[in-house]
């Protein structure tokens, strides 16, 4: 507890006090079955604590809200607020807007409706001219990853917080293990960090680095135990992260048959990689040759090849920040040829663009480095919203990963060496509002489809969450559509220095936030928890997503020509004319192993053979029926087996 | 200009019948139609015009009226082309005597060196077989199987002093041909340095080496395997990302053998993006279509075997000769490789074993005047560009080759675009015993073909001398390429930003924080680096991108101009600007 930060709390220190080393390792009780939330939603499981209502503070039932934590003792005051009554806001789903009240208890939306029955002593939320939406759901954030040793600036803790102060009441973390390490190792590593800091619900994607042989099982109790559905493939940082086209394919088939969802970073990195060589030679170390160095054709070029392997492996496809025109064009082109393919632009390609690379403020360049690339070009973020509203692309993410400026100041020589990641996570929804929906290319249901809903649809959390239900999480913003905010460094909820979207002026901001039906936000007042937020598991196969990708599964079989046995002469091979490496024979029907530092090409034996063993070649494959006296030099057809 | 590159030997046929007159033809280059006589002498247009003055006793050809144009340059053929330990069945002297049978005068061929073997010395291979066995001019195409060092100083040497100015790199044929995106990269910077053009083999290898082995698996070893294993998306992919590498590179770029519309879609839209690449259908994606690798003839669906492979799409041929007639695609091969039946048939229980290449260079002339002209899709003239002139700008053999000027090779056709013929394996020249092209009837063929003004074909009767062919040179840095090339890269130059040094505090980056394994630095092409006796072929070029946490070294300034006596504290700055 020593280690933990002091909240801006309003109210009684007594009580922060009293709490200290009570409530600090959680036992959390992991709940057996993934995802049984809307089941178990009606019953109400906690103690009445009705006595205690009015102060509301921390700490919220632990797990599913199966059981009272036993050691949180009376005087830390729990499970207080835990009712609430939201009045008279317009609630927004992405289907439809009606004005109702909500009633919500244990963390659930009990209630939706006009003039519900609610016991006494409830807190009443006033919404009235506000719209009440599902709280906002960032997909794509890195809180935890380190780059070169170093962690960044804002961790879990500082991350969710500055996502509820945005009206993000749920985040789904990258997981990146270290290339070779155990994902599992990994996973448990994050899950730690995130049960200990995390302020609002989260959940995992894992980010495969490197790829071989045993990550299999591993993926597969991910994916069966472990409650992730999405893995993220790198087709940049060479040498590092990067996968080859085959591992692509590979990973691709078996995301496929796990019931996931394939994350693809994409950039050429062998593109990148020469491009860093010659500017570097060129003598151009600053800011600007990131941007330089990762050209708008390079991302494009990538997620046209993704999108080839993952039609060829019948997978559906997820392509993390989309940050340029060209990149979103060919998703939505891809989609329109019927590809199970969705696209993900973030707060900082929405919000803002890339000419600051160039600043002769060097601590403001490097703050704008991550990649791919925010473009250069001032029209993309128009663009992007564009194609975010007419539904070309779905999801909108932070892909939140901050560097303070001495962070960043590690490669003030070498700009490949600055760590890379801009913020966005508190600024998301009211960055999408302003661009989208300030400018009416979409509604306010379209604004939650792209900021929650979607989101939720497609990894597998929804109608737990992303929708305004009974039965679903009390995960709510109420949105104040007309406020005026400046976005500044100075007033965000991030530690970094500088703030990518400095003097930008949006419309639209969250006035309550209310996370696991506690409020959050109010008054502009920040109450967070440390610990309180809930690791959500996402189940397999989501319908959205799959039911697609299995009714082409069915469809995809393909088959063969039947005829008769070719009996006609077969000219003579000279074995080993073309002397082809050690490859080729082994056609083996797996991928073999790696090997232990094995060159990473090798595992995956070419299909293509040149060695010329065709003698055995007569044993016939299919061993039906042979001719007794076939006709000397003619082909024919036989048999039709 | 005349003269150039004429390569010793060839000079020697000296016979009389080196004076040619064609009287009242309509002569058709790529930009106009006249009618004129003209007259030829030791190989040479001397003139063109009416009434011309020429010695007597000159052989007289009556055109009247009929066109004639510049013979076709076939820009893609794999004559004699060894295949483990097979060749395929049309060497350079049946091929070449097939293409001037079909009105086509000159062909680029492609050297294909085996991995590991030196370039030049495959280069000196192919003259040798192409200088006693061809019939008509030729040049040649050499293909980078593999990458390293040696490999540059080697395509140096070919610009220089052997009249190579094209390199073809495989993105397919994985573990054998295949380079890695990075290789590719730097093939792309030396061609671009050195003049010359880029051609790739547009298919994503990874892919289909996957393809292949699920397909395989499913127990599918006929012919139609190796379609369903070469999707149409994987060639659009590769063109795609060829394309990429190129414009990062500044390299002219030349697509061979363009089998699908989304392939010539990717081109399409890159010319219109202002990238300089080219695309070459051929004759038999021009011609016909994929659905015949579902035939119950194992050898007829084995004799269409090419890659990438035709596209089963059967609108595919309009398609392209649509895209050809408007200019989307320049250039018109035939990427002639033949095999026989029995040499098929190693394959006959796996696909992936069948050798690859259909026959076309004989059908090229006649199956486009039929398909685009007769159509209406295109007028001669653009005939005359698509089959001969294009070919000859891009590979800077213009105006020497492709056009009918004074000055230039006497290689004429005349071409009667009326006479129908259908075409089939017991009457064409090559020596397979398939036609891809069975059956098709086709308007409009060649009267009289003159090749280094000789009459090889007249009244049907082909007289073709083995070993006549000369070698034509080609020089980089061709105009027609490279003009725009040479302007970019006087407007590429890349330009940082001045800055004043910065001196806030900078981050403790604990020293090898990550660990990287040496496995992943080889990661790029271990199976190269495997393979190739093992030379260490990426090491060469130290990545630039290094994570070791050395930070203490770098305030060693780079630019060492100024600094700033009293930095303040941990604000970022804008200082001097150096």
């Amino acid at each position: 507890m020593a280690e933990r930060k002091l909240l801006p709390r309003d109210n009684d220190e007594g009580s922060l006090l009293s709490k200290l080393g009570t409530d600090s390792p959680k036992p959390r009780v992991k709940f057996g079955g993934m995802f049984c939330n809307v089941e178990g939603a009606f019953e109400n499981k906690t103690l009445n604590f009705d006595s205690y209502n009015s102060i509301q503070t921390e700490p919220r039932p632990s797990g599913m809200g199966l059981i009272f934590v036993p050691h949180c003792s009376v005087s830390s005051l729990c499970l207080q607020a835990d009712r609430l009554i939201i009045k008279g806001g317009k609630v927004v789903n992405d289907d439809q807007s009606f004005y109702a009240d909500i009633y919500v208890e244990d963390g659930i939306i009990k209630q939706i409706g006009e003039n519900l029955i609610v016991p006494g002593g409830v807190k009443t939320v006033d919404a009235y001219g506000h719209m009440v939406i599902p709280g906002g759901i960032d997909v794509n954030t890195s809180l935890q990853a380190p780059q070169l040793g170093m962690c960044p600036a804002d961790d879990f803790y500082h991350g969710t917080r500055a996502a509820l102060a945005g009206g993000t009441t749920m985040i789904i973390d990258h997981v990146v293990p270290e290339p070779g390490a155990s994902l599992l190792g990994a996973y448990d590593q994050w899950r730690d960090l995130g049960d200990r800091r995390s302020c609002c619900d989260y959940s995992l994607h894992m980010d495969i680095t490197r790829w071989h042989d045993g990550l299999f099982e591993e993926l597969e109790s991910l994916v069966k135990d472990k409650g992730v559905n999405s893995f993220l493939i790198f087709m940049s940082y060479k040498d590092k992260f990067q996968s080859s086209d085959s591992q692509m394919y590979e990973m691709f088939s078996i995301i496929r048959d796990l019931g996931a969802i394939a994350q693809v970073h994409a950039e050429n990195g062998d593109i990148i990689d020469e491009e860093q060589k010659r500017l570097l030679e060129l003598g151009i170390t600053g800011p600007e040759g990131h941007v330089l160095c990762h050209p708008e054709e390079v991302e494009t070029e990538a997620v046209y090849r993704a999108i080839t392997i993952a039609k060829q492996a019948n997978c559906p496809l997820y392509i993390t920040k989309v940050m340029s025109k060209s990149a979103a064009d060919v998703i939505a082109k891809a989609r329109k040829k019927g590809m199970v393919v969705y696209g993900e632009p973030i707060t900082a390609s929405l919000g803002t663009d890339g000419s600051h690379h160039w600043s002769k403020n060097w601590a403001k360049a490097a703050a704008f480095v991550m990649s791919p690339p925010i473009n250069p070009d001032p029209s993309t973020p128009e663009y992007l919203s564009s194609l975010l509203s007419c539904g070309d692309l779905q999801v909108t993410a932070s892909g939140n990963s901050t560097f303070s400026t001495a962070q960043k100041a590690v490669g003030k020589d070498n700009f490949t060496l600055i760590p890379e990641g801009t913020n966005g996570i508190e600024e998301r929804l009211a960055v999408v509002w302003e661009k989208a929906v300030a400018t009416g290319k979409m509604d306010e249901n379209e604004f939650v489809a792209v900021t929650s809903t979607n989101a939720a649809k497609l990894f597998n959390l929804y109608p737990r969450k992303g929708r305004i239900a009974v039965g679903s999480d009390a995960d709510i913003v109420i949105w104040n559509p007309k406020e005026t905010r400046t976005l500044s460094a100075t007033t965000h909820t991030l530690t970094v220095e500088i703030n990518i979207f400095e003097g930008m002026e949006v419309r639209g901001a969250p006035v309550v936030v209310i996370s696991q039906g506690k409020i959050v936000l109010e008054d502009g007042k920040l109450d967070v928890t440390e610990g309180s937020g809930r690791f959500v598991p996402r189940k397999a196969y989501p319908d959205y997503v799959y039911k697609r990708i299995k009714a082409r599964s069915r469809m995809a079989d393909a088959r063969g020509v039947p005829r008769g046995n070719y009996d006609g002469p077969v000219h003579d091979v000279i074995s080993m004319t073309k002397s082809v490496p050690a490859t080729p024979t082994s056609r083996m029907p797996q991928f073999p192993g790696k090997g232990p530092l094995g060159p990473a090409r090798n595992l995956h034996q070419s299909g293509f053979t040149l060695s010329g063993t065709q003698i055995d070649d007569h044993i016939p494959r299919r061993s039906a029926q042979r001719i007794v006296a076939p006709p000397g030099g003619r082909t024919n057809i036989t048999t039709l087996s | 200009m005349s003269g150039q590159g004429y390569q010793g030997k060839k000079n020697i046929p000296r016979i009389t019948s080196d004076r040619l007159l064609i009287k009242g033809a309509k002569i058709v280059n790529d930009d106009q139609s006249f009618c004129a006589d003209i007259y030829m002498e030791d190989g040479h247009i001397k003139q063109i015009g009416e009434n011309l003055i020429v010695p007597g006793g000159v052989k007289t050809i009556d055109a009247h009226g009929r066109m004639l144009m510049p013979g076709g340059i076939d820009v893609h053929t794999r004559f004699q082309m060894p295949d483990r330990g097979m060749t395929s069945v049309d060497d350079f002297y049946q091929g070449t005597r097939a293409a001037l049978a079909g009105g086509t005068t000159m062909i680029i061929d492609h050297v294909v060196p085996e991995p590991g073997a030196s370039l030049l010395s495959a280069f000196e291979q192919w003259r040798e077989w192409a200088d006693s066995k061809s019939c008509c001019d030729y040049s040649l195409h050499v293909d980078i199987t593999e990458w390293h060092k040696g490999v540059q100083e080697e395509m140096e040497a070919l610009v220089k002093d052997h009249g190579v100015n094209s390199f073809l790199v495989y993105l397919a044929y994985k573990d054998v041909f295949q380079l890695t995106d990075s290789q590719v990269y730097e093939v792309f910077s030396v061609i671009r340095d050195l003049g010359a053009i880029a051609q790739v083999h547009a298919e994503n290898g990874d892919i289909v080496a996957e393809e292949q082995r699920r397909i395989l698996e499913q127990g599918i070893s006929g012919p139609e395997g190796h379609v369903l294993s070469r999707p149409e998306e994987v060639e659009a992919e590769a063109v795609n990302r060829s394309v990429t590498v190129a414009n990062q590179t500044n390299c002219p770029l030349y697509i061979t053998k363009v089998m699908s519309k989304s392939a010539a879609d990717v081109i399409a839209q890159a010319r219109k993006k202002g990238t300089v690449v080219y695309g070459e259908p051929i004759t038999a994606s021009l011609g016909t279509d994929g659905s015949h690798y579902w035939s119950k003839n194992w050898a007829k669906a084995a004799a269409f075997i090419t890659s990438p492979p035709l596209s089963p799409d059967p609108t595919t041929p309009d398609y392209l000769n649509s895209l050809l007639s408007c200019g989307d695609l320049q250039v018109t091969g035939s990427a002639h490789c033949t095999f026989n039946t029995a040499q098929r048939a190693v394959g006959k229980d796996d696909f992936t074993l069948i050798p690859e290449g259909t026959n076309g260079t004989e059908e090229r002339m006649s199956l486009i005047w039929d398909k685009c002209v007769v159509t209406g899709k295109m007028d001669e003239n653009q005939f005359v560009a698509v089959t001969s002139t294009n070919a000859a700008k891009i590979f800077n053999l213009y105006p020497r080759k492709g056009r009918i000027a004074v000055g230039s090779d006497a290689d004429l056709v005349l071409w009667d675009p009326d006479v129908t013929k259908i075409i089939s394996a017991k009457s064409h020249n090559s020596n397979q015993e398939y036609n891809i092209f069975e059956g098709l009837e086709v308007r409009g063929a060649p009267l009289v073909v003159i090749s280094q003004g000789k009459i090889i074909l007249e009244e049907g009767s082909l007289h073709t001398t083995e070993g006549c062919g000369r070698f034509i040179g080609r020089k980089p840095f061709s105009d027609y390429v490279y003009k725009r090339i040479k302007a970019r890269s006087r407007l590429a130059e890349l330009r940082g930003v001045p800055r004043g040094l910065y001196d806030g505090p900078v981050c403790e980056v604990s020293v090898t924080p990550k660990t990287m394994t040496p496995a992943s630095s080889a990661k790029t092409s271990p199976a190269k680096q495997a393979a190739a006796g093992g030379q260490p072929v990426r090491n060469l070029h130290q990545s630039g991108f290094s994570l070791s946490g050395a930070q203490i070294d770098d305030n060693l300034p780079r630019r060492n101009t100024q600094r700033i006596v009293a930095p303040p504290g941990g604000r970022a700055n804008i200082t001097s600007l150096g």
